[in-house]
């Protein structure tokens, strides 16, 4: 329940400095979080742009929209801009940058300098990688195989890598910037297994940032130095190996995938919690989960090369090591569904994005499970199936996350409400958008239609235009919501210190929060999603 | 907690810290979570190293050979030495010790600069001898000149970016220097030299790896 005075504070983060210097040389987090939120804004649409083209393109066989080489750079740009500047950033560097100091009861992220640094580099990063489609784009795939990359490809790799390269050490300084912040910097009686959720798996995707984007960095930097001063590294010709690119890349890449979607599950547990006014089920598994798949998740990367030449044991160890990341992914799943169990279940809209997220995410997951079965996975391979299989996992995943996370923590952000029926209609939309375009897909991958193609046979045709009709969508879905935000930051009702009548440090303070978070360092004595006593308060 | 005013009189803490421990204490943590980052950034490059040298024994035995090993030993030695007078440096910054702080430092940018410019002498010889990979690239033993071109894209790349390491502590130190100089670095507050001095023990480290692999292995072979 709202609390009962609803008042705007009147020092607050977001007037605590007015002018363009004031945000761009800004030490908080919560200002650096907004910085991250209107960059990979502006890269979502970019890449959200990209696939408007492609999805138009593929609406007829022929493929007369655009050329094969412009279709191969559509694709490539998409892929580029959506993973690096957008998938992988958004969740840790917007909602986390925002939410990890709160959280823990502290001041500031522990080094604030770094921080805003951070959100240069990845500026610079996307800089660079502006430049090469400006420039005439890039078209090896969003993956870089060698020595298409390094030989063949007449296109902008080096400038494309160069941004990758940047925006990497984003990813690692954040990270760094997080795994400090909780371990030295939580609030008194802040204990591990007091903390909520959503730091568990951002704790559990920092290191993944930490341990995997070095090595895409030292990857894409043996590409450009291969490609521009003819060294040998992947070069068949002097006796390279392409295949051991393919090794480093998904040694990062695939682990990346858990970069993506683990953060959006640590959203899900505050709503699923928030939600249903209960304690998550099954707390310290649903946190370890979030370790396990951290690392377990460096231990698949083979599963992206059956095809490449891998051995039948390798392939085999890794189909097995595959098969076991299901297991903390499906703990989490049930102990979601195990806390809304006879719980007061809301249908506000972060809730709804959670209902979304479960059930998309359970079709991605299980589909995974298809590919990590080596006989399966030959026959997928570079079909629709497995571009379905990723999307339901990052977009049907990652954003009903972030979409999810940030209508429920807008109020605190923003210090006011949006409006919860266009919201609900947004969510809605976005959802039946979303599986028009992606569902087809499974099934023309499983008929075998092939990805990266920019014609097919007529065959093919109702399925795809299933598929774009689809995308058309889910692009009204995501418009809504920029709109009926931007609005709310003007108009939009106050929020009140606790909108939804949650638990959690982050509802204790005003909305917005000071610049310093607390007036006073919180000392916790509670339990993470202690809902006993707000819920007799609200029964009664 | 402290109370905000005496918050205030602690030199070099920064707002948002409640006490200089934690303070120390999180910027430790961050130099060794960045190591571990660089120890994944040149763990890629070791990976291929092993790679292609368990494939082609002979030809990196061969391509090492025609390394100085001279020059490479000095060099080693005299990063080790500037290993010793960073932890001296460490050493006299916990005691207060300004003069020395300074001395020592002085002495480990002078002993990186010493390995930078015997660096930049073997790079020269291998570009006077064609041992750069590109067009140019030329090996005295022809069965091995592909495979040398590998070798040596490695060798390059490997030194090449410890050199860069190098240098980025070269410019380390000389902030280090400055801070010691102008009094910001006190007995209490000595972490940033503490912090400096495990970058550079993890660059040294890096050749300490890169040395045998690079100069040593397979050398008894020819």
């Amino acid at each position: 329940m709202a609390s009962s005075t609803v008042l705007i504070p009147p020092r607050h983060y977001l007037n605590d400095g007015y002018g363009i210097k004031s945000w761009l040389l800004t030490r908080d987090h919560k200002r650096i979080a907004l910085l991250y939120l209107a960059g990979v804004t502006f890269f979502f649409f970019i890449g959200g742009a990209m696939a408007v083209l492609i999805r138009l393109d593929l609406a007829t066989p022929a493929g007369d929209l655009v050329t094969d080489e412009t279709y191969n750079k559509l694709f490539t740009m998409h892929g580029v801009m959506m993973v690096f500047f957008f998938l992988i950033p958004a969740i840790p560097a917007v909602l986390g940058n925002f939410l990890v100091p709160i959280m823990i009861g502290a001041k500031d992220l522990a080094f604030p300098k770094l921080n805003l640094f951070s959100w240069y580099i990845y500026i610079v990063g996307g800089l660079f990688t502006l430049y090469a489609i400006v420039a005439g784009g890039v078209d090896t795939g969003w993956t870089f195989y060698t020595p298409f990359s390094t030989v063949s490809s007449t296109t902008n790799v080096v400038p494309t890598a160069l941004g990758i390269f940047i925006t990497g050490f984003s990813s690692i300084l954040t990270g760094l910037n997080f795994i400090v912040t909780i371990h030295r910097m939580r609030a008194p009686g802040m204990t591990w297994f007091r903390m909520p959720l959503f730091l568990w798996s951002t704790y559990a995707t920092s290191l993944i940032n930490v341990l995997g984007t070095p090595v895409i960095a030292i990857t894409v930097l043996l590409v450009g130095v291969e490609r521009v001063f003819h060294f040998g590294f992947f070069d068949p010709r002097l006796g390279g190996d392409p295949v051991l690119f393919q090794h480093l890349f998904w040694f990062y890449s695939h682990p990346a995938v858990y970069i993506m979607v683990l953060p959006a599950m640590g959203v899900i547990s505050e709503l699923v919690a928030a939600g249903c006014r209960k304690p998550v089920f099954g707390y310290p598994f649903v946190a370890f989960a979030s370790l396990a798949i951290a690392v377990l998740g460096f231990l698949v990367w083979g599963h992206h090369m059956f095809v490449a030449g891998e051995s039948v044991y390798s392939a085999l160890i890794f189909s097995i090591l595959s098969f076991l990341v299901a297991i903390p992914s499906a703990v989490k799943v049930f102990n979601w569904t195990a806390t809304m169990y006879r719980g007061a279940v809301s249908w506000e809209t972060p809730m709804l994005y959670a209902y979304g997220f479960i059930g998309l995410f359970t079709i991605g997951g299980l589909t995974g499970l298809f590919l990590a079965s080596v006989g399966l996975d030959v026959h997928v391979t570079d079909t629709y199936f497995i571009v379905a299989h990723f999307h339901y996992i990052m977009v049907g995943g990652t954003i009903m996350g972030y979409l999810g996370g940030l209508h429920y923590w807008w109020p605190k952000i923003s210090g006011r409400r949006y409006n919860e029926g266009l919201a609900k209609l947004a969510a809605g939309i976005i959802f039946v958008g979303f599986n028009l375009t992606f569902f087809p897909q499974f099934v023309v991958g499983y008929l075998g239609m092939p990805r990266r193609y920019h014609a097919y046979p007529p065959d093919f045709q109702v399925l795809n235009v299933l598929s774009s009709a689809g995308a058309s969508i889910l692009g009204v879905g995501y418009l809504l919501p920029m709109a009926y935000l931007m609005w709310s930051l003007r108009y939009g009702r106050l929020a009140g210190s606790n909108p939804w009548g949650s638990v959690g440090l982050e509802w204790t303070t005003t909305s917005p929060p000071p610049t310093e978070n607390f007036t006073h360092t919180p000392v916790v004595t509670w339990d993470a999603y202690d809902y006993r006593a707000p819920v007799e308060d609200h029964v009664a | 907690m402290l109370p905000e005013a005496a918050h205030q009189h602690v030199h070099g803490l920064a707002h948002h810290f409640d006490t200089l421990e934690q303070q120390t204490e999180a910027t430790t943590l961050g130099m060794w979570v960045f190591l571990v980052t660089e120890v994944l950034f040149f763990g890629g490059l070791f990976m291929v190293y092993t790679v292609y040298r368990s494939w082609y024994p002979d030809a990196f035995a061969a391509a090492s050979h025609s390394l100085d090993i001279t020059l490479g030993t000095i060099n080693t030695a005299v990063l080790i030495t500037s290993s010793l007078t960073m932890a001296l440096a460490v050493h006299a910054a916990q005691l207060g010790q300004r003069k020395a702080l300074m001395l020592f430092l002085v002495a480990t940018m002078m002993l990186g600069a010493v390995f930078l410019g015997i660096k930049a002498v073997e790079y020269y010889q291998k570009f006077v001898e064609h041992h750069v990979p590109g067009p140019g690239f030329n090996f005295e033993e022809p069965r091995y000149a592909v495979h040398a071109q590998i070798y040596f894209s490695l060798y390059f790349m490997m030194t090449g970016l410890h050199a860069l390491h190098m240098i980025i502590g070269f410019g380390i130190m000389a902030f280090m220097l400055r801070w010691a100089w102008n009094g910001t670095i006190t007995r209490e507050y000595y972490s940033p030299i503490e912090i400096s001095g495990l970058y550079w023990h993890f660059v040294d480290i890096v050749w300490i790896f890169l040395f045998p692999l690079l100069y040593l292995l397979g050398r008894h072979a020819h």
